[in-house]
């Protein structure tokens, strides 16, 4: 109530129909030198506002910082254009890029790893550590949200966030029919990532957001009851754990020199099970996605994932 | 040195040109962290179209039979661009915690006026 009588005050000033001295300036005059920390908040607000308004040193500063970063941009783009504009054509056949790494990845990479897809084969198989660096990205940005946020409560308005949809004709229905859909549609992509586009990160991005709708419509109180804190914890780490030991399995046993030979093998391309490690590295990843977006969500939401 | 050969490339560098300078110049915290996911979308347009080869497929081979390499788009890039995602989406959650704990502490997100609350902090001690 207050602050909206401040702005209020501050446009009727701003638009000349009150006079500055007498009523914005007001408290500030009145308060004696010494009691400056004791001022309320309303009044250094206001304080602020006006010195904003009335320096015009600020105003000039901020019009020349405006023209300067447009400048910046345009050095900044023409520097980058005029780069560009020495790369091969968009889609040039004859382009450094289309070189015997592409061609060995696509043409050897069905029989060597078992992925029909060969993105997945590449990300999963060839250069799967880089992959499990990825999912460790994911897993330290969380701790690191974890870390900042948790236990503080959000800054946002806490009244708006108990509010939910679940009594809405329209969202609370739309959420029950569209939620399972969207989680089966998640698992069907996450499973079939060595068969068709997809796989892990985008099968476990849908189901992240299947998650988040739920916790949307129903709140999060409902949504941290029914999906506890521990199972998203453990969840995580399983599925790290799992990615890290057999994923170092496979590299051990890669070896043709040490004498031990992998027991997993790429199986018939096509097959639902077929791929070697492939189909169970991308359930690892998408569950690791999928708990990193819901953690994300409710942190920032909630401020707490329980 | 033909322009309309380049077209992806060239949108790609203006993505990256204004989120760079929205990253460098933006007063405000949130605004810095949408230049950076602006400049994201500038390189994730740069690789994918760097990958893309005229006229070829997607790279989903046939499960059985010889495999010609030659009618199949470049995968590689496609595997940086996922890279570039997972980077991206970690990098903005933390830094929008980190402007959450900021925001928490100072009541703005303005940066001049972060700055000058910690100046004033920094007398106070």
């Amino acid at each position: 109530m207050k602050k909206r009588n401040l702005s209020e005050k501050i446009r009727q000033w701003y638009e000349g129909e009150l006079s500055f001295d007498e009523k914005i300036a007001e408290p500030v005059v009145h308060i004696p030198a010494g009691t400056h920390d004791q001022q309320p908040p309303e009044t250094k607000t206001k304080i602020r506002i006006v010195h904003r308004l009335e320096n015009t040193e600020i105003k000039i500063s901020r019009v020349g910082y405006g023209v300067l970063s447009v400048v910046f941009c345009l050095i900044i783009c023409s520097i980058l254009i005029s780069t560009a504009l020495f790369l091969p054509g968009f889609a040039d056949k004859e382009a450094p890029t289309a070189n015997e790494v592409y061609e060995h990845y696509v043409g050897a990479g069905r029989d060597q790893t078992g992925a029909v897809n060969t993105v997945a084969g590449m990300i999963l198989d060839y250069r799967a550590f880089d992959t499990l660096g990825e999912s460790f990205v994911l897993f330290t940005a969380t701790c690191a949200v974890l870390l900042l946020l948790e236990g503080h409560k959000a800054a946002l308005n806490r009244a708006k966030s108990t509010f939910t949809y679940a009594t809405d004709p329209i969202v609370g229905i739309a959420a029950k029919i569209v939620v399972p859909v969207i989680l089966v549609f998640g698992v069907y992509v996450l499973f079939n990532g060595h068969l068709s586009p997809g796989g892990g990160f985008s099968g476990g991005a849908i189901l992240g957001t299947g998650l988040i709708l739920y916790a949307q419509a129903y709140g999060d109180e409902r949504a941290a009851r029914v999906i506890p804190a521990g199972a998203i914890r453990g969840i995580t780490i399983a599925a790290l754990s799992f990615y890290c030991l057999s994923k170092s399995y496979s590299f051990f046993t890669g070896n043709e020199f040490n004498g031990v030979h992998s027991v997993i093998g790429p199986g018939t391309p096509g097959d639902f099970l077929s791929g070697g490690l492939i189909l169970p590295l991308n359930l690892a990843v998408g569950l690791v996605v999928c708990c990193t977006m819901y953690t994300f969500y409710m942190i920032f939401t909630r401020g707490r994932l329980d | 040195m033909n322009i309309t050969l380049n077209l992806e490339e060239l949108t790609a560098m203006l993505l990256f040109g204004i989120g760079f300078t929205m990253l460098v110049f933006s007063r405000n915290l949130l605004k810095k962290v949408l230049g950076l996911n602006i400049i994201d979308t500038g390189v994730y347009l740069f690789l994918a179209s760097m990958g893309y080869i005229e006229g070829n497929l997607t790279p989903i081979v046939p499960p059985t039979g010889p495999v010609d390499p030659g009618i199949y788009i470049n995968p590689i890039p496609t595997g940086l661009v996922l890279t570039g995602i997972v980077v991206s989406v970690s990098f903005s959650a933390l830094m929008l915690a980190l402007a959450v704990r900021l925001y928490k502490k100072y009541r703005t997100l303005n940066l001049d006026e972060i700055y000058a609350r910690c100046d004033r902090e920094d007398g106070e001690d």
